[in-house]
């Protein structure tokens, strides 16, 4: 995305210039992601992202595999949120095959998805701050909050990551014994462990110097480029796919999307914050309002699943962003055409211009405050 | 005899001093650990007591890898080069007691000079070790040591105006003795000195690479950045080298600013000064560890501004503070003219530094549709 | 257009390094807590001490026996159905077969490698006989890739009463399919005979 004169000036000065590969193997690119970058001094001129080393061939295998025999590979995406993955392919399947899923099994939905939003942003900001160099303070403490809704999820599902949750018109099984008094608990917990990060972080003088007006992206290159999510909306664009879509019953909360006004990487920091808060109120009101009733569709075939010829686009908010599948079906148990729009990857495709001019100890406060995870970037 | 006695001091410095090593590397990770929730290592012995000697023996048998590429001679030097001088700072620091070692005339300037040389040798490693990271380390170290060595000089300066000598030794007598015969007259307690300290603090952080002035191992960044290609035994001794800095440092500013071995109240003075220096001493690399825990890495242009915009012209301030509090004989018009000074700065500052970084107000909209 | 309903506003300290003591005492508040509060100290010292797994919880696949011979309890028909509907294709499936050559509705090999298993159990979902459970057995490293961490079936089958042990709810539920199911064949098979 350089201009030619600025790729003049770049072979002009390169006698001073300095070539680093940052990746596949350092410690703060987030798994196996490399950057190529080229520095004059401590400034970024030029940086090339390279992906595709954990690429699995996850399209390629779900075309090879039955509709209900993908759903744990989808787990594996976005391994943080396996929930919102399961949600947003079985959305998808039910929009091809015209299932109907009950309520019980839509607010169950709504709950784990937003549960799945908080452990992914308490995870986000410990790795944030990893990234500027505190040692594993804020990320212990995310994880220590992280792993009371991991605990949710393993005595719901069964695994704490890999949760292979959701089925084709509803969910796979109710929920144990006293669990949603358990998720109330851990509900009511949060705010105060979110006051902790905010006094520890949001005044604090380095985290402000380093994350202000750093990797800033204007609202209009935001969608110019297609980024969705927190990294959108800091950039003061509102769009969220549960108040634009409202799929699922995400009609039914009172909850209202935190809008950033710079873009930089402040702005993406402070709104997970203020995301997990409007989280934690949807899951308020869902886990108090938890209808009874079948929590699967009993009309709805998940073995041997052939829905019937044509195409259907599921989208969902997922923490990282818009996590669309795009199914065409030919008739056969297996989809003919299978496509993940991961939000990992669209928001990346903008971080040279977020990186360009800035400071290469930015680079990674830029890499972390997109929140990528390299499963679903190289799928 | 006189050698036998100095011998014998040596012996109980330098043993002292590895002790703490062993210590306080066992206490970093313990202090760490609870600061985030964890219990830290409690494997190896009692509570964990054992960790570094099973950590020492780990690091003398881990293989020895030195890059192809590298220059040997001085890969090999460089974690020496660390070490050494580290070791000689521990020779004039005023235990008191009858244990310090020698009463320079000349003790913070042999300081200075001394402890600078581990920029020499931090620069030795990267450069030596043919890795582009390595070399951006020992860059960043050299831009960042020769900067913070500036306000550092320029804070030791205060103490040595007032006291009028740059002995150490005389530094702490001079700070000895009661005011109203509780207080005791220990430079942290006047405007100039509180300021004094917390510079020296600041910087000594800086000189001594840690968080959050890790810039040079920069992990998230930069890998390791001049440790990258070190292992074994050599990175030891340069985590060693690094933890003797903390000491020094520590030791400085105990000596300049918190009275040396004084004790904080003329009750508690039967016990020797040594065990009050070092107790002061053990507090201040409590600090340093548990502001590792809390604080981010600066970046390299800010870290510049801190030193450059922020530290050299506090401290002139605080120069001048010191005479004005020296002239106007202490007592309550320094307190006001030296502290009004001071205060006056500090605004300014705060005014530059907040208005010039960051926009630091934001507003959120809670978008309902 | 937009109804923007409210706003947070995000004024920041008013003195340099505030928010670093502040964020400091943070840190204090949770080290001198984790000697006190317990709340603060929430690692487990894991070799020595375990957690206790939720009944839900999942790791690989085991076959089911009733009563207390393995061969003659089995539950498994080796029907296939999991074999075809394993995603990662690691359960293999060998029918009995008689002097003719002709399957039996037993299995005489069967495999799952749990170095490919995924721990999905979408094997036990299809599974027509609750002949497949899902274990909770973990920490089973061995020091070869292939045939340690190739189950065969002897060391797949474990009794009812294993499985009863270890999810009370979903062994009832269960154990009432195949009792509601064994009572439908009988009156299948009385009404046969009547008729």
């Amino acid at each position: 995305m350089t201009s030619t004169e600025e790729v003049e000036s770049i072979s002009e000065k390169s006698e001073r210039l300095l070539n680093i590969s940052m990746g596949p193997q350092h410690p703060s690119t987030h798994g196996v992601f490399r950057m190529k970058a080229v520095l004059d001094g401590e400034t970024v001129v030029k940086l090339t992202p390279v992906f595709g080393y954990l690429h699995r061939n996850h399209e390629k295998l779900a075309e090879r595999t039955s509709y209900l025999g993908n759903m744990p590979y989808t787990d594996r995406l976005d391994y943080f949120c396996s929930l919102t993955n399961n949600w947003a392919y079985a959305l998808s399947v039910e929009r091809l095959a015209g299932i109907e899923v009950p309520e019980r099994a839509e607010y169950l939905r709504v709950i784990t998805a937003e549960l799945t939003r908080l452990q992914n942003h308490l995870a986000f900001l410990g790795f944030l701050l990893n990234d500027m160099g505190v040692w594993a303070t804020v990320l212990i403490y995310g994880f220590r909050e992280r792993e009371k809704i991991l605990d949710l999820f393993e005595s719901l599902t069964g695994a704490r990551m890999m949760c292979n949750y959701m089925r084709f018109g509803g969910c796979r099984c109710d929920v144990p014994d006293g669990w949603v008094e358990e998720a109330k608990r851990i509900t009511d917990e949060l705010p105060g462990v979110l006051d902790e990060l905010e006094q520890l972080l949001t005044d604090n003088e380095i985290v402000v110097a380093r994350t202000q007006g750093v990797g800033t992206v204007p609202g209009r290159k935001a969608i110019n480029a297609g980024l969705t999510g927190p990294v959108l909306r800091a950039s003061g664009v509102n769009y969220d796919v549960r108040k634009v879509d409202s799929y699922g019953v995400y009609d039914r909360f009172d909850f209202s999307v935190p809008l950033g006004s710079v873009g930089d990487c402040y702005d993406r920091f402070m709104l997970r914050l203020l995301e997990m808060r409007q989280s934690l109120n949807i899951l308020k009101a869902a886990l108090n309002e938890l209808p009874s009733g079948p929590i699967i569709n009993p009309k709805a075939k998940n073995r041997n699943l052939r829905p019937p010829a044509g195409e259907a686009y599921g989208r969902i908010e997922s923490p990282k962003g818009e996590l669309g599948f795009y199914l065409v079906s030919d008739k056969s148990g297996t989809p003919y055409r299978y496509r993940v729009r991961p939000p990992s990857l669209v928001n990346l495709t903008l971080l040279e211009d977020m990186c360009v001019g800035q400071k290469v100890a930015d680079v990674v406060v830029i890499l972390g405050s997109i929140d990528i995870i390299l499963g679903e970037v190289d799928r | 005899m006189w050698l036998v006695i100095i011998q014998l001091k040596i012996g109980i410095i330098l043993t002292f001093f590895s002790l703490l090593f062993a210590v306080a590397s066992l206490a970093e990770r313990k202090i760490l650990a609870r600061i985030q929730n964890r219990r830290g290592p409690n494997r190896v012995g009692p509570c964990g007591l054992f960790q570094p000697i099973a950590d020492g023996i780990k690091m003398l048998i881990k293989e020895d890898v030195v890059p192809r590429k590298a220059d040997r001679a001085l890969h090999f030097l460089a974690p020496i080069v660390m070490v050494a001088p580290m070791v000689l700072l521990f020779g004039i620091l005023p235990y008191g007691g009858g244990l310090t070692l020698v009463d320079l005339e000349v003790g913070l300037l042999f300081f200075f000079a001394v402890s600078s040389v581990s920029e020499l040798a931090v620069f030795m490693a990267g450069w030596s070790s043919a890795n582009k990271y390595s070399v951006f380390g020992a860059m960043r170290a050299i831009a960042q040591m020769v900067s913070y060595e500036v306000p550092l000089v320029l804070v030791a300066i205060t103490p040595v105006m007032v006291a009028g000598s740059l002995s150490l030794v005389h530094m702490v007598e001079d700070q000895a003795g009661y005011a109203i015969g509780v207080i005791p007259n220990w430079f942290v307690l006047t405007p100039w000195g509180i300021v004094g300290f917390l510079l020296l603090f600041v910087t000594s952080l800086a000189e001594a690479n840690r968080t959050p002035f890790d810039l040079p191992e920069g992990e998230s960044e930069l890998v390791a950045g001049h440790l990258t290609e070190y292992s074994g035994f050599k990175y030891a001794l340069f985590f060693m080298g690094e933890y003797f800095g903390i000491f020094a440092g520590s030791g400085l500013a105990v000596a300049l600013f918190l009275g040396g071995g004084g004790a904080p109240l003329p009750l508690l003075q039967w016990i020797p000064p040594y065990l009050w220096f070092f107790v002061k001493l053990v507090v201040l690399v409590g600090i340093v560890i548990w502001v590792r825990a809390s604080l981010p890495r600066m970046r390299i242009d800010q870290l510049m501004d801190l030193c450059w915009k922020g530290l050299v012209p506090l401290a002139f301030v605080n120069l001048i503070a010191a005479a004005i509090w020296h002239y106007s004989g202490g007592g309550w018009q320094g307190w006001i003219l030296a502290g009004g000074l001071l205060v006056g700065a500090y605004l300014m500052l705060n005014r530059v530094v907040l208005r010039s970084r960051c926009s630091w107000e934001r507003k959120y909209y809670l978008a309902k549709s | 257009m937009e109804r923007m309903a409210s706003h947070y506003r995000k004024s920041g300290g008013r003195w340099l390094g505030s928010g670093i003591l502040r964020g400091m005492g943070v840190t204090l508040k949770n080290w001198i807590g984790s000697y006190f509060d317990p709340s603060r100290l929430v690692t487990v010292c894991y070799p020595g001490e375990r957690l206790p797994l939720p009944e839900n919880s999942r790791s690989f696949p085991f076959l089911i026996y009733d009563g207390d011979d393995p061969e003659a309890g089995l539950r498994c028909v080796a029907c296939r159905i999991c074999e075809k509907e394993c995603p990662p294709e690691c359960i293999h499936i060998e029918n009995e077969r008689d002097e003719n050559g002709k399957p039996r509705k037993r299995p005489a090999v069967f495999d799952i490698d749990i170095s490919v298993c995924m721990s999905c159990q979408i094997c036990v979902e299809v599974c027509p006989f609750d002949a497949i459970e899902m274990d909770q057995i973990y920490a089973i490293s061995t020091n070869a890739r292939f045939e340690p961490l190739r189950l065969h079936k002897e060391q797949l089958l474990k009794p009812n009463e294993y499985f009863r042990e270890l999810s009370p709810t979903r062994s009832a539920a269960a154990d009432a399919r195949r009792e509601a199911e064994r009572a439908k064949q009988a009156k299948k098979k009385e009404a046969g005979k009547k008729g």
